[in-house]
């Protein structure tokens, strides 16, 4: 099975994310970069299904040359091949699924799995808008993956409980957080990962139209936390949370 | 304030690493964090070694994780580093076990290994399914390892040893024990295989320290071994040296992670204690502390970088070595040390893991060369005076 998995690079989630002064996006002098973790658990089921049957796990991404790095990482847990696809604009969900869906008809993939958010901007916009360009079947939220012939169902995690779907490939499958864990990027993985190929492709070459329809007007930190206040029983906080908060 | 103080990395020298190198930096600490650090307490306190990760570190590569070919992983020496420094903030035992393995005992094979020894041991040992020891201290003879006592003499087509080796890491779980040993010529290494009749180890207990490691004795009584086990290139007290100083060029890098660790727990510790009418990182003497450990560290780690470049161009001295292992080793003690005192009465519970660091880093200025001995090393190198005798 051929499978395509769209990557993002984002800042370390143990980072402490600071606003530039002037709200136009956050400070990135001292940030460490990884790859998104919704993102590193799509690599790994796609390793996963690979390993299972065959087939082959092609890892995308869409912004700077920096970007290679995140790739590299994703060569070495066990990806055969990388495309970078150039850009230095900040672009938005939407020409990001336009570049994706574009490279899934040149590639043909059976399946694209790629995480169902990216942690820095939480948009959960580009696996559904790629299925919908593709016009191909989508589970989102997946936290279980069973794969017969061309057949798979899928438990997805949704309000309230799971829900399992069935389809046919070629399908559009997001990445839950329980879908697996992650494994490490070995020594010798690292050391394979510098002969495997890593195609660049300049985002601007490939005919799609890139114009943001968004526009992110400002950043601001979220407020700080104050300080909470102790109450003298339960039956004073059942009280508050009804008269005050008004939540029971 | 600064985020680089996270990773502590006050100047920036994630920069000078190629990505090669900060994956293999990441993918170990992140070993670490999951794998080691919730369990490190348990095994320190019962004395038990955590056997069930060779399997696990051997996967990732991590032993004989800068030779080339025979299944190693052929990685530069700044990736080994990081490696050694990352096993070594989660605790020194771990990185003592895959020093030994890799430095010590798959390098003696590596570097003085005929090629049947190299294509027998060295694989497996990589892939973690034979664990190595390296027999050089002696009861009586550790800073003076020329003094030592073991004999070998030949017998028909083998050799037959006697002798005792003391304070032996990974000693009576080692597959494979490379035994230093005089013969008529002079100092060799032999190969002595668990099982070997004459040949039993004893473990040491009672240790304050590396209590997350095997220490062991390794006792010879006519061990007869075939030909076979000679390691035949190794003549001279060059021969174990030349594997002390892998082993103490890893050494260099671990102290900076025992000591990172520290420092990470003491600085959160201040920043949220507080006594009289503030936390105490806000008073001036926790404030020199801290600022000491924070020189210390980046010192540190600039010297390993530098150590590292050096020997991958094929510059490196054993004296360069010296310098590193002596330094950083001695000021990670002294800040685990600070590190203790600034957790008060916290400071002495496996709560935090400043104390283990502290008994840790005891060992590590002792071993491979003590402090004093690196001195005397490096007094030689600037003097042309031999202080040894």
């Amino acid at each position: 099975m051929k499978i395509l998995v769209p990557i993002k690079r984002v800042p370390d989630p143990a980072t402490t994310i600071r606003v530039l002064p002037d709200g136009t996006g956050i400070a990135t002098d001292n940030v460490k970069w990884v790859i998104n973790p919704f993102c590193e658990i799509a690599i790994e089921e796609a390793l996963r299904i690979k390993e299972k049957q065959t087939g082959e796990v092609i890892l995308v991404t869409v912004g700077q040359s920096t970007w290679q790095e995140q790739l590299r990482t994703g060569l070495a847990m066990g990806a055969d091949r990388a495309i970078l696809v150039k850009t230095d604009a900040a672009l938005d969900s939407l020409a990001i699924a336009k570049i994706l869906a574009k490279i899934a008809g040149d590639e043909k993939p059976d399946l694209i799995i790629l995480g169902k958010q990216a942690i820095d901007d939480d948009a959960n916009q580009v696996g559904q808008m790629v299925a919908e360009m593709l016009g191909w079947p989508q589970a989102t939220f997946a936290s279980k993956i069973e794969i017969a012939a061309d057949k798979i169902s899928v438990m997805r995690e949704v309000d309230g409980g799971l829900e399992t779907i069935a389809f046919k490939i070629p399908a559009v499958i997001t990445a839950d957080l329980r879908l697996n864990e992650p494994r490490y990027a070995s020594l010798p993985g690292i050391m394979k990962a510098r002969k495997k190929e890593l195609k660049e492709i300049a985002a601007d070459s490939l005919g799609v139209d890139l114009a943001p329809k968004l526009k992110v007007k400002t950043l601001a930190a979220p407020p700080k936390r104050q300080g909470g206040r102790k109450v003298a029983s339960a039956q004073e906080m059942v009280s508050l949370l009804h008269t005050e908060a008004k939540v029971i | 304030m600064l985020d680089l103080l996270r990773d502590l990395d006050f100047f920036h020298l994630d920069e000078l690493l190629t990505d090669e190198e900060r994956m293999a930096r990441d993918t170990a600490k992140r070993f670490v964090d999951r794998e080691i650090i919730p369990q490190i307490e348990h095994h320190f306190a019962n004395e038990t070694f955590p056997m069930h990760l060779v399997p696990q570190m051997a996967e990732l590569g991590m032993f004989g994780a800068n030779l080339k070919g025979y299944g190693c992983a052929g990685m530069n020496n700044v990736a080994y580093g990081l490696i050694m420094q990352e096993l070594e903030a989660g605790d020194s035992g771990l990185r003592s076990f895959a020093s030994v393995q890799s430095a010590l005992s798959m390098y003696a094979i590596y570097a003085n290994g005929s090629e049947e020894q190299k294509q027998r041991y060295l694989p497996e040992m990589a892939k973690g399914k034979l664990i190595g020891c390296f027999g050089l201290t002696e009861p009586d003879h550790g800073s003076d390892p020329g003094g030592m006592e073991t004999r070998a003499r030949r017998d028909g087509d083998g050799w037959i040893l006697n002798g005792t080796k003391r304070w032996i890491t990974n000693g009576s779980i080692a597959d494979v024990a490379i035994v230093w040993a005089k013969v008529e010529e002079g100092i060799t290494g032999f190969l002595v295989e668990k099982g070997t009749p004459g040949f039993s180890t004893r473990d040491i207990h009672g240790k304050f320290s590396m209590r997350a490691s095997i220490t062991s004795e390794l006792i010879l009584e006519d061990v007869r071994i075939p030909r076979t086990a000679h390691l035949e290139k190794a003549r001279g007290l060059k021969g174990p040296l030349g594997c002390l100083t892998q082993a103490r060029y890893g050494i260099a890098w671990g102290a900076i992670g025992a000591a990172r660790s520290c420092f990470h727990c003491a600085l959160d510790y201040t920043k949220s204690r507080k006594q009289f009418s503030r936390p105490l990182a806000g008073y001036q003497l926790v404030q020199a502390k801290l600022v000491r450990m924070l020189t210390e560290i980046t010192k540190a780690q600039m010297v390993c970088l530098r150590l590292a470049h050096l020997k991958d161009q094929g510059k490196m001295r054993p004296e360069h070595v010296s310098f590193a292992k002596r330094n950083n080793v001695n000021e990670a003690l002294k800040i685990a040390r600070d590190a203790r005192d600034m957790l008060g009465a916290n400071g002495i519970v496996n709560e935090y893991p400043v104390i283990r660091h502290m008994l840790n880093l005891e060992t590590v200025n002792t071993y491979e060369g003590t402090f004093d001995v690196h001195t005397l090393i490096l007094g030689r190198d600037i003097t042309g005076e031999n202080a040894f005798e």
